[in-house]
């Protein structure tokens, strides 16, 4: 039975819906943007005016400013955006219930159904598109085809407000010859790596021996190929945005670089406590602890460990973390920030080997202390508890990282 | 952080709702009130849909609102807020 896949990316999310809340502000250039005085002091999403300019997505707010006298600068409001997200997958879910988010602002659709072509997939396209400016007053794009990684590529092709169809018979005229960067999970270190062997478009990867992308690019290479040639056929995985994937994570920028390893352990306590909230919320545990960090010349590195047993006690995870960094990575202070994630998932109560010598009634203990604050916060506010040890740097006192946005797309590329 | 003047925005005002839960988990607005000026009945919702505003800036349940003069205005119902637009 032929697929038919949907990609739906709304246009300039961000700023669509700070442009749909400003009426003064329709017309004129905007950009979403970070808080310079805690140092996030970058561009996140602009409107069309504002890309006209010149404007990028990680462009810092001054250059944006030099370069677009009048810009609107608004700070973000992630509470909105994770509003109108889940009223376009109502809309989304109306189609199918095989509806797979990809980061806020994106989703996949399965609308396979025996009987069902391409053209129809086309319909639904133009009637969701239809729906979406009318009830949320901002725009998709969407792309129509036979897989995954087409429906993507044909939602980039028109923007705004537009439907596009990559059919699984004439994708050679269309798809092949876009440039290879264009292509799911081709980024500029691959475009790099393929541009060596005279590979710049999506038709010459299609093309390409296949010995020659396993000897450049691994196992991944064969899979790139395989999406080139339109022969993708993961499944649209029926996941909601606030589903728990592969792993649980924060990360932080503090407002000031983080020079000592207490001032690391400080923040990996703050983390920490996000992290094993949030996992505690899902009734997840996490096998695996893993932390990074970027250093103030923008350096990133990382490392991680396994546990004999999996976890989502705040106290065990911060203790790995600081063990982790102790051992790792005080030669890299100071930091700009630091980033903390538990990933191996199980679902809390999974029947595990019991250690006969271990400290099973401690950590029994610590999980219901954990729960018992978890309850204070949720009814008091998470600053409502803090522990000593965030006490110790009053600038990190009032950093609330688990209420800060947590939104990262779903990894997809598993190949 | 805002780096260009903004002007108020006099066409969306939000109100005081008083409204009917119904069994069926729909919502009734039966009269609204704005500041510094009397309360008003609905006499009749005449459509109820999604939809978004851009005069008033905004999105929501938009209540089409039959009043007791015979004039019509929407209404919204914005997540916990209602607004009307003027």
């Amino acid at each position: 039975m032929a697929r038919v896949i949907l990609h739906a990316d709304a246009n300039s999310f961000y700023a669509s819906v700070e442009c749909l809340y400003r009426p003064e502000a329709q017309g004129r250039p905007l950009s979403v943007c970070g808080d310079p005085e805690k140092r996030h002091g970058i561009v996140l999403a602009s409107n069309q005016q504002a890309k006209r300019h010149g404007v990028k997505t990680g462009m810092a707010v001054w250059q944006a400013q030099q370069i677009c006298p009048g810009l609107i600068a608004v700070p973000p409001d992630f509470a909105l955006y994770k509003h109108f997200s889940r009223m376009l997958r109502d809309i989304y879910e109306t189609c199918s219930d095989r509806v797979e988010s990809f980061g806020l602002d994106e989703c996949w659709v399965d609308l396979t159904n025996p009987g069902f072509t391409i053209e129809d997939g086309e319909r639904k396209a133009q009637e969701i598109r239809l729906r979406v400016r009318e009830e949320l007053g901002i725009t998709v794009s969407i792309g129509v085809s036979d897989n995954k990684i087409f429906a993507k590529l044909g939602s980039d092709l028109k923007k705004p407000d537009a439907v596009t169809v990559v059919h699984p018979d004439h994708f050679r005229e269309t798809i092949w010859p876009l440039p290879v960067s264009e292509l799911l999970y081709v980024g500029p270190k691959t475009t790099k790596k393929l541009m060596d062997y005279s590979i710049l478009t999506i038709g010459d990867l299609a093309n390409a021996p296949r010995h020659v992308l396993k000897y450049k690019l691994g196992k991944n290479g064969l899979v790139l190929q395989d999406y080139a040639n339109g022969l993708d056929r993961s499944p649209v995985k029926p996941t909601t945005l606030e589903e728990a994937v592969g792993s649980v994570g924060n990360s932080i920028t503090p407002p000031h670089d983080i020079r000592t390893p207490e001032d690391a352990r400080c923040i990996y306590y703050l983390l920490a406590e996000s992290v094993g909230a949030r996992m505690r919320d899902s009734h997840l545990q996490g096998q695996c602890v893993s932390i990074s960090v970027r250093t103030t010349g923008l350096a990133s590195y990382s490392c991680q460990r396994r546990l004999p047993f999996a976890t989502n006690v705040t106290s065990e995870i911060a203790g790995v973390a600081c063990q982790l960094f102790e051992s790792r990575f005080t030669h890299a202070l100071p930091l700009r920030s630091v980033g903390l994630s538990c990933s191996a998932l199980s679902m809390e109560g999974t029947p595990v080997q019991m250690d006969l010598f271990g400290h099973q009634a401690r950590r029994e203990k610590q999980h219901r202390l954990d729960c018992a604050l978890d309850d204070i916060r949720r009814r008091y506010g998470n600053l409502s508890v803090v522990r000593g040890i965030v006490l110790a740097e009053p600038r990190l006192a009032r950093v609330d990282p688990k209420d800060d946005h947590t939104i990262h797309p779903q990894p997809f590329f598993t190949g | 952080m805002q780096c260009a003047e903004m002007r108020p925005n006099k066409d969306k005002q939000y109100v005081d709702v008083l409204a009917h839960h119904r069994l069926d988990g729909q919502t009734i607005p039966l009269r609204f009130k704005a500041e510094d000026e009397p309360a008003q009945w609905i006499v009749k919702v005449c459509d109820i849909r999604p939809a978004h505003s851009l005069k008033a800036g905004g999105q929501g349940i938009r209540y089409t609102c039959l009043l007791e003069d015979g004039s019509t205005l929407y209404l919204f119902h914005d997540r916990s807020l209602w607004f009307l637009v003027r």
